[in-house]
């Protein structure tokens, strides 16, 4: 017998191991995957399901989304709908990182923490039980202190008032930061102006709390200066002709071509 | 032979505690102590972790050449680490959102290599698995308790049910903010190592 220290004895000992270890791994990434994939998509309806305005009551999540929740592709170049790819399979986080799906962004318009965005958005239309546009739902996303803040923002079909918030996946410290989950700080979303009368993306962060009646200014988190920059920089981008600026505008005016 | 198992199981947790007395895998025990429920969580799959991977090092131990082991061992905790990181994914996804890269690190955790090195390549399989879960447990017991107050003095709440209401809810409790930061731990970890030592006098160092 071969001691165990002997150059053949190594090479099985590290072979087998590794073969071993790959199976167990594969086999949990493989049939857990199913699993995972539901999990993914049922966290992201939930969320947005959460700034829809709708009440969910006991029925159903994946029913009240079907039912009430329609995604649609934006060409945010022109701000019109398009049907170049499927909505309910399109990934604009994927697209953003695919050279061919995206645009560049010059170091100018890259201030918000990422440095190419996808040429077509999604956005998820609300409606009624009778089929009317209630709200609009946009996501957004923009470097926070830690990490990438990713958030759904509602918005009435003007185009410009907002209806509601949510951080769906941010890294920012709890108790500071992370106050954007805070119910508190979301209720003074509601009724906020995105643009103001030039047409201009107006909403300001503000250090020490907006004055009362300030349509556009909402509440700076006290302790967490570098989050409400990136905030602030999220919606700069998101609103702006590079974000959804141009088809939030023509929503508004009712000027779009195919909605 | 009874009473050797339960000493490999309990030692861990109190006397010969991971964190309190070798002080190893102090740096997760920072990061995903702010709430009980991460910290439970977390319990558990550190607990799985260093059970398998000292079970599965112990059966091949006498098989593993001197030069490689320490990737060996590396192989084996990895696979598994991965395996707790897909299924947490699949279970309990809330958790795993919030758990994020610290469950991939736990491959780091000194605490895994440092059993799979110290016992599992020295002893038999059983008593090694034993010893991972008391180990496990170990680690455990310091992060519950250290999430437990976190939580409750940061959050005024336990496994995120409200217990004190908090001032910015509309209720008196005004919450320390500093426990919900990660220097918090290192207090609190400082204060039980204290306290532990104070009814276990052997374990103080001697003086240099």
């Amino acid at each position: 017998m071969s001691s165990k220290e002997s150059l053949g004895k190594t090479l099985s000992v590290v072979v087998g191991v590794c073969l071993a270890c790959s199976i167990v791994v594969s086999v949990a990434a493989v049939g857990l995957r199913p699993t995972q994939q539901a999990n993914a998509l049922l966290d992201k309806q939930k969320n947005i399901l959460a700034v829809s305005g709708i009440e969910i009551g006991n029925q159903k999540m994946a029913d009240v989304f079907a039912k009430n929740i329609e995604a649609r592709v934006i060409d945010l170049a022109t701000g019109e709908y398009s049907d170049a790819v499927d909505a309910n399979n399109y990934d604009p986080l994927a697209a953003a990182k695919d050279p061919a799906q995206s645009v560049k962004l010059t170091p100018e318009q890259a201030f918000a923490g990422f440095s190419s965005r996808e040429s077509l958005g999604l956005v998820y239309l609300v409606k009624n039980d009778q089929g009317d546009l209630e709200r609009v739902i946009v996501p957004v996303r923009g470097a926070g202190l830690w990490a990438m803040m990713y958030a759904f923002v509602a918005v009435q079909p003007d185009g410009n008032t907002v209806d509601g918030i949510t951080y769906y996946q941010h890294g920012e410290t709890p108790g500071l930061g992370g106050e954007v989950d805070n119910p508190m700080w979301k209720a003074l979303w509601p009724g906020k102006k995105l643009f103001d009368e030039q047409g201009q993306p107006a909403i300001k962060i503000v250090k020490g709390g907006a004055t009362q009646g300030d349509t556009h200014g909402v509440d700076g988190l006290s302790g967490a200066t570098l989050t409400g920059a990136g905030i602030q920089k999220t919606f700069d981008f998101w609103l702006s002709e590079d974000g959804y600026g141009t088809y939030l505008k023509k929503l508004g005016k009712g000027e779009l071509n195919n909605g | 032979m009874a009473s050797d198992v339960k000493k490999v199981l309990t030692s861990p947790i109190i006397a010969n505690n991971p964190i309190a007395l070798q002080i190893l895998g102090v740096c997760s025990a920072l990061a995903v102590t702010s709430k009980l429920e991460t910290a439970f969580v977390m319990t558990l799959a550190v607990v799985f972790v260093t059970a398998f991977s000292n079970l599965f090092i112990s059966i091949i131990r006498n098989h593993i050449p001197g030069s490689v082991r320490i990737i060996v061992q590396m192989a084996i905790i990895a696979s598994l680490v991965i395996v707790v990181d897909q299924v947490l994914k699949a279970v309990a996804f809330e958790l795993s959102k919030q758990l994020s890269v610290y469950v991939g690190l736990i491959i780091t955790n000194c605490i895994v290599m440092g059993r799979a090195e110290a016992y599992a390549m020295k002893s038999a399989p059983g008593a090694s698995f034993i010893d991972g879960i008391g180990n496990g447990l170990g680690y455990g017991f310091i992060l519950v308790a250290v999430g437990g107050i976190r939580e409750f003095f940061g959050s005024g709440a336990l496994f995120g049910i409200e217990i004190m209401p908090l001032v910015s809810a509309g209720g008196w409790y005004q919450s320390n903010g500093l426990l919900l930061l990660p220097p918090s731990a290192f207090f609190i970890i400082g204060l039980l190592i204290w306290a532990i030592r104070t009814f276990n006098p052997d374990q103080v160092e001697e003086k240099e």
